[in-house]
């Protein structure tokens, strides 16, 4: 069989991380540096499917002759480099976006890696004095840029609103939203290409909104879920989801996930099932998938009350 | 992309499209719809429907004459060259232009670019496969490969997109009349014969069965009086419903396995429940890549459905033939000892690679990223056998337009529903539309008809009722519809069920029919029966 593959051959790269000597393929980031070397490197905006958008900064480090710290999920290894990713103004540093991220954002359902990097970096969101009261339905959504009065001081600032539920296949939490971009990502030209969402406002203002702020029935959006499946603090997920959580019956403990195949059209799109007390109660797919890339359709990730309700009807 | 709705019907296969289109590969859509996909091709050749092999053949032409073919891959791995090459002459681009509706230069810019490409696929779905002429269709486009090397590899190739998650894989385990598993001619190859009847102690007789449309024929003919169903909806999926239903009925003894009481089961005389087989069970499918893939029982099926094979191997018990309780692997490891081209797929090595493209020969093998490379071995004795180029030619759709009929119904899938609807349906999304006979602006402002009106149409088999939508992606004289709600609207009552002799498959994406605007009795029995539905 001849296989003509058509990418160079890819040299290795020697930089120094911590006074350590690392290798890596060309082209290969710091943070895959950092990762090779099991150095744990908090990050928030990266996610391996998704093209690095340099917006959280909680992966920055430091770069000998560098001026200023660089984000580690973007900046490409080059020979030579002395990289230091645990020296004081890299901790401080982290440890800022951290605070400020979970003094004005509801982080309580972001993952445990996130929860131990909090613990790790000594983050203490309270320090900033208890949170200001949500803003009302709306509000924030009708915020316009140039109108920010500074706030008096006497609270923590912060993005807590009702929850936007519009339509029967996934809710809008943006009390939990740490603007990440990687819903805009995924909706938008790193998988989806559907551009129903993007970061709309200026400075603490800032949100992700639909076109002029429209309900998502009345938006371009074609409910793959994909925004759903990046979301790393729980402000996107299914209604079917949230209902369970408000209801109190949402269990991780008692779940198991079982890997399989999409049962629809011939893709073969590699499915992650989450099941709890013998009832389908999420789908995702895992990102490493050849196939997917960790993203699916409106049937994959929502097609599946078929095999539900059977069971329902005994 | 040529009659592939991929944005819709294969959603996640697309994704790998648009990253291509980032990158800057040209894609050209051929669809009578300008539909979701064709929106994002650099140019969209709007064809009419069933006008392929023109425009197949004119591209053709105009790549020979531009001397843009590939001539050594010719000379050294194809034959019947000259036979092609006299019989695409007669298609100049003027005639092509003339049957399919698309402008000469366009055709002469997509001929172009495709000879020209370092790298250059074709993909297609049922826009080529359901017609009466199916096969000739995928001919013409294989062809077209041989023609600019575009085969074999690397990048380049031919793509039929699959419709259901295990189609391949159905046809893989000899789900086909004429093949055994692992693609092994039931008629041609005595020795796989003979492997199979050795290891089940009977032999196998040389003789191919009937595919699916021939088996209706028979139904017709009171040769076949008895059919086991496992999975099949043909009631609602089948063109021509009435007659479809009406055979089935008078079937001696109709069994249907399935997980939903469908349209089908209803008419059965026995109906087994079995178990989701991606979800409620363990076994294998095979993706449109020929990508074999481990489907796991995540969810306990409901109490009296049971694994299909459980029943399969009671159905043999009480025919008084003892199979053992075999698993799933048990049988994977028959199809590995009888089908050379999974061979080297254990479900150990499925499981670490997270699926396998075949042919996998042996333990070292990992598989097969692309196919027909040999046809570029320098050594004649590794090329094997050329591939033929076959002489194809302009069949227009059976169902012919007329002054009585001269609206052109084509049928296809939308994003968020599936086939016959029997999953996709009991799902709730915001993207679910009911069920609309979609006309052209042009055409529904000359009924006089307004979205929602109700529309009569008619076909030479029969006739439906439904809600009218003005849909800017058709043109003139096309009108569209999806077969996802048959209990709505019965779309197969108006398809013909004539099929192509070559695959069996029926024109389903060529009707005519004539659109009225429906009585108000009419329209009032509509919204009465639809309106019950919901309740």
């Amino acid at each position: 069989m001849t296989s003509v593959f058509l990418e160079t051959p890819r040299r290795l790269v020697d930089v120094e991380i911590d006074g350590q000597a690392v290798r890596v393929p060309e082209g290969a980031t710091l943070l895959d540096a950092c990762r090779a070397r099991g150095i744990d490197t908090p990050t928030l905006c990266y996610l391996e499917n998704l093209t690095p958008v340099n917006v959280c900064r909680v992966c920055v480090v430091e770069v000998e002759g560098s001026r200023t710290l660089v984000p580690s999920c973007s900046r490409t290894a080059e020979a030579g480099m002395n990289v230091h990713t645990d020296s004081e103004r890299v901790r401080t540093s982290r440890k800022m976006v951290l605070e400020f991220l979970a003094s004005s954002a509801d982080v309580s359902l972001a993952s445990a890696d996130v929860r131990r990097w909090i613990a790790s970096y000594g983050v203490d969101p309270s320090r900033y004095g208890s949170p200001a009261p949500d803003a009302g339905a709306g509000e924030r959504d009708a915020a316009r840029p140039g109108e920010h009065h500074a706030p008096a001081g006497d609270a923590a600032a912060t993005v807590g609103q009702p929850v936007k539920v519009d339509n029967e296949a996934y809710v809008r939490d943006y009390s939990r939203c740490i603007l990440c971009y990687k819903c805009v990502e995924a909706c938008g030209e790193d998988a989806q290409h559907t551009f129903a969402i993007a970061v709309a406002g200026r400075g603490f203002e800032a949100r992700i909104s639909t076109e002029y702020d429209v309900t998502l029935p009345d938006s371009a959006c074609v409910y793959c879920g994909n925004c759903i499946g990046v979301c790393p603090t729980g402000a996107l997920m299914p209604l079917s989801e949230y209902a369970m959580r408000q209801a109190g019956t949402w269990d991780e403990s008692r779940q198991t996930v079982t890997s399989t195949i999409c049962p629809y059209c011939g893709v073969g799109c590699n499915v992650d099932l989450h099941v709890q007390d013998n009832t389908i109660v999420k789908v995702t797919s895992p990102l490493d998938s050849e196939v997917t890339h960790g993203h699916l359709c409106v049937k994959g990730r929502f097609g599946f009350e078929f095999v539900q309700r059977r069971r329902r009807e005994e | 992309m040529w009659g592939s709705n991929a944005r819709e019907a294969h959603p996640i296969f697309f994704h790998h499209v648009l990253k291509g289109i980032r990158n800057g590969a040209k894609m050209y859509a051929v669809d009578p719809r300008r539909s979701s996909t064709a929106k994002w091709a650099d140019a969209w050749l709007g064809i009419h429907v069933g006008s392929d092999i023109s425009l197949a053949n004119a591209i053709a032409n105009e790549i020979i004459a531009a001397g843009l073919v590939d001539e050594e891959f010719i000379r050294r791995a194809t034959v019947n060259f000259e036979a092609y090459r006299e019989a695409v002459a007669r298609y100049p681009l003027e005639r092509a232009e003339r049957d399919s509706g698309v402008p000469r230069e366009l055709i002469r810019q997509l001929a172009h670019d495709y000879a020209k490409a370092d790298r250059a696929q074709i993909c297609w779905t049922l826009g080529i496969t359901e017609h009466h002429n199916a096969a000739d269709n995928v001919l013409a486009l294989i062809n077209l490969s041989l023609l600019t090397g575009h085969v074999g590899k690397y990048g380049s190739g031919l793509v039929p997109l699959r419709g259901q998650n295990n189609v391949q894989g159905g046809g893989d385990m000899g789900a086909i009349p004429n093949k055994l598993a692992g693609f092994q001619d039931i008629e041609l190859d005595e020795a796989a014969r003979n492997r199979f009847g050795a290891k089940y102690g009977v032999p196998v007789p040389g003789k191919k069965g009937y595919h699916l449309s021939q088996m209706f024929d028979a139904m017709e003919r009171g040769e076949l009086t008895c059919a086991y169903v496992i999975g099949e909806n043909p009631v609602s999926s089948e063109a021509d419903t009435h007659h479809t239903r009406k055979l089935l009925e008078g079937l001696d003894c109709l069994v249907v396995q399935d997980i939903v009481m469908t349209e089908t089961a209803k008419v059965a005389d026995v109906v087994l429940p079995g178990t989701a087989s991606w979800c409620e069970s363990e076994g294998t499918v095979t993706n449109s890549e020929r990508r074999v893939q481990r489907v796991r029982k995540a969810v306990d099926p409901p109490a009296g459905a049971r694994d299909d094979i459980w029943i399969i191997g009671e159905l043999a018990r009480r025919l008084g033939y003892d199979w053992g309780d075999p698993t799933a692997e048990d049988l994977w490891n028959e199809v590995r000892e009888l089908s050379p081209m999974h061979r080297g797929m254990s479900f150990e090595k499925l499981e670490r690679l997270g699926g396998i493209q075949w042919p996998c020969p042996d333990e070292e093998s990992q598989g097969t990223l692309f196919l027909h490379a040999r046809l570029w071995e320098e050594d004649p004795a590794r090329r094997g056998a050329p591939a033929p180029f076959h002489v194809v030619e302009q069949d227009d759709p059976l169902d012919t337009l007329t002054a009585e009929y001269p609206i052109r119904l084509t049928t296809g899938r939308r994003l968020d529903s599936y086939n016959t609807g029997a999953a996709s349906n009991l799902y709730v999304t915001p993207l679910r539309q009911p069920e609309t006979l979609n006309l052209s602006p042009e055409d529904a402002a000359a009924l006089g008809l307004a979205d929602d009106e109700i529309a009569r149409v008619t076909s030479r088999r029969g006739s439906i009722t439904a809600p009218v939508r003005a849909d800017g992606t058709l043109r003139e004289g096309l009108a569209f519809m999806t077969l996802h709600f048959p209990e709505q609207v019965e779309t197969n009552i108006l398809t013909l069920d004539t099929w192509d002799p070559k695959s069996g498959t029926a024109e389903f994406k060529a009707t005519a029919i004539r659109v009225e605007r429906a009585t108000p009795e009419e329209a009032a029995a509509f919204w009465e029966r639809t309106t019950s539905l919901e309740v």
